[in-house]
């Protein structure tokens, strides 16, 4: 009676979301499997032809998807660094015990709250109406014209962008890391008459290592998936030189109407960020063994 | 002397973090002027303030029926999302079996899947439900918000997990004894104890659902259920050229936000840094 009634609660407690997850997130994903060895236009009434591994062999023939994989590992090693950079860069300003510490705190971290797509958008005008201002003004027009519409350039715009919205959100998590660090440490290496450098370098980096780890892959994944502000701020152009991996699958199946492809496509994505994120997990576990 | 250096140092973080901040301001002063005053100087302070373009966005935006979509789509999505991975977790937890196992490292393992490899097959599945089983699922906000608690149980059944391990287990031995039903068990004595863990949750799904694009611009076709990101998306379609129009548009899609921000800042800020590190 008791056991019985236990299996009961168990149920009442967890088949409710279980139901509604495995509808969104386990059918769906099992389907897309079996999709990517098809081909089909997505029309319901035309037929789904089996075609075996055949999408799998054709994307390393697709020049755009290739070149869209490309670009993505460029922008995504470029934000990386920026990102952190300027994210650390922020946490040891704000972490300096000056009065103002905890405003700059607050207004660093606001863009994040501001969806990508919104971004976006605001970042167009600063490019077409402020980088040109900027250009006039210095007469430095090879710096500061509007990014967006240079090929090469486009890259680096959406690159700034992004920075700009996760830089605040590293941020937070350099300074958890940097008030871990124990004071007693760094007032001793300012006795023993260490240069600010050398404390950077030889103390506080070091203890830094365990933020910088989920900081690197925090950025490394969010820069892989990225999809809002690339639709906002470049819409993958101009001629497709800042289209990404996500923008690509997009295009793929809703744009071209290639499902099967594109499915495959989405399957291969979903290889590489899970890769990645294993990565992350496996480093970070080993580091805190060893710490 | 080092006073001195001290506030000049105040006053330069102050700075740069304006000079951060400075494409809101942007947004904010030109969403005021016309075309001309608009063109000539970017910078500058707006010469009067009129509101003349917001009226004009929000009606072009349909902003007020975006901002009751969002809201509506986002509080009850959290609400539901809290109530349930709370008690999911809790089980998990606290019955301490294989299927529990099972389970949880399914929720894990699911994280890895980007919403890219899912969304086709997702939308495929969700139209055939609609039209095969009568369930309004598709292109209804409920049907959202059904998916949305899908999409965010892993992330917030792992949270509330690792909180709840951490909580003894003895006072809900006592109240057992007491005679206390699973139920009374867990929303008066357990629930009460997860405020910190709630309160990270509701923030980084409030943060996620509220800016989401993709997701509602597959399932939500009809016009009259936009949210503010999908009507910022087809407001910039039509209008991308009239840039004053544009920028009150923008602004009063940032609002939300920042009140949202005034309101819950330091929570913010404490749930983002622990959402992350876990």
């Amino acid at each position: 009676m008791a056991s019985k009634n236990k299996k009961l609660w168990y149920a009442l407690f967890t088949a409710p979301l279980l139901i509604i997850f495995i509808t969104v997130v386990i059918i769906p994903f099992i389907i897309g499997i079996y999709y990517a060895f098809f081909q089909w236009d997505g029309i319901a009434a035309n037929p789904k032809v089996f075609v075996g591994m055949e999408n799998f062999t054709k994307l390393l023939q697709d020049e755009r998807f290739l070149n869209s994989a490309w670009l993505t590992i460029l922008f995504t090693v470029l934000s990386v660094i920026t990102i952190n950079v300027v994210g650390l860069s922020f946490a040891l300003l704000v972490t300096s015990k000056l009065r103002t510490s905890n405003i700059a705190r607050t207004m660093l971290f606001m863009p994040y709250l501001i969806g990508g797509l919104i971004l976006g958008y605001i970042w167009q005008f600063v490019f077409l109406d402020v980088f040109e201002f900027f250009g006039e003004l210095t007469g430095l027009n090879t710096v500061f014209f509007n990014w967006l519409i240079d090929p090469q350039f486009s890259l680096y715009g959406l690159v700034f962008v992004f920075t700009w919205q996760m830089a605040g959100y590293i941020m937070i998590i350099y300074i958890a890391g940097l008030q871990g660090i124990p004071n007693d440490v760094v007032e001793a290496s300012k006795i023993d008459g260490a240069t600010p450098w050398q404390r950077f370098s030889r103390i506080t980096l070091p203890l830094l290592m365990p933020a910088l780890t989920i900081s690197l892959f925090l950025t490394l994944s969010s820069a892989f998936k990225i999809y809002d502000v690339n639709l906002s701020l470049t819409g993958g152009g101009p001629a497709n030189s800042t289209e990404m991996f996500a923008m690509n699958i997009y295009n793929e199946i809703f744009g071209s109407g290639n499902y099967g492809f594109g499915q495959a496509k989405a399957i291969v994505f979903f290889l590489i960020v899970a890769a990645i994120t294993l990565t992350q997990v496996y480093l970070t576990k080993k580091r805190e063994v060893e710490m | 002397m080092k006073k001195v250096g001290k506030v000049i140092k105040d006053v330069l973080l102050v700075l740069l973090a304006l000079a951060f901040l400075s494409p809101i301001y942007i947004i904010f002063v030109n969403s005021f002027k016309d075309r001309q005053e608009l063109y000539d100087n970017a910078l500058s302070l707006p010469t009067n303030f009129s509101l003349q373009y917001y009226l004009q966005a929000m009606e072009k935006m349909n902003f007020l029926s975006a901002i009751v979509n969002s809201l509506y789509i986002t509080i009850v999505s959290v609400i539901i999302i809290v109530v349930l991975s709370s008690m999911t977790a809790w089980m998990l937890v606290r019955t301490n079996n294989k299927l529990s196992t099972v389970i949880f490292m399914t929720f894990i393992a699911t994280m890895l899947i980007p919403f890219q490899t899912l969304m086709m097959p997702l939308m495929q599945f969700m139209s055939s439900i609609t039209n095969n089983l009568n369930i309004p699922i598709y292109n209804t906000r409920e049907g959202l918000i059904f998916m949305n608690v899908g999409f965010h149980a892993s992330l917030s059944v792992f949270l509330y997990h690792g909180f709840i391990k951490s909580i003894p287990i003895t006072l809900e031995e006592a109240a057992t004894i007491d005679g206390a039903t699973k139920f009374g068990v867990f929303w008066r004595i357990i629930f009460p104890m997860l405020k910190p863990i709630t309160a990270t949750v509701m923030i980084l799904n409030v943060i996620s659902i509220w800016n989401d694009f993709l997701l509602p611009s597959l399932t939500l076709i009809d016009t009259s259920l936009r949210t503010i990101p999908l009507s910022t998306f087809y407001f910039f379609g039509e209008f991308s050229i009239q840039w004053n129009l544009a920028m009150a548009g923008l602004t009063l899609t940032i609002i939300p936000v920042i009140i949202f921000y005034a309101l819950a800042q330091k929570h913010i800020i404490k749930g983002i840094g622990e959402g992350a590190v876990k």
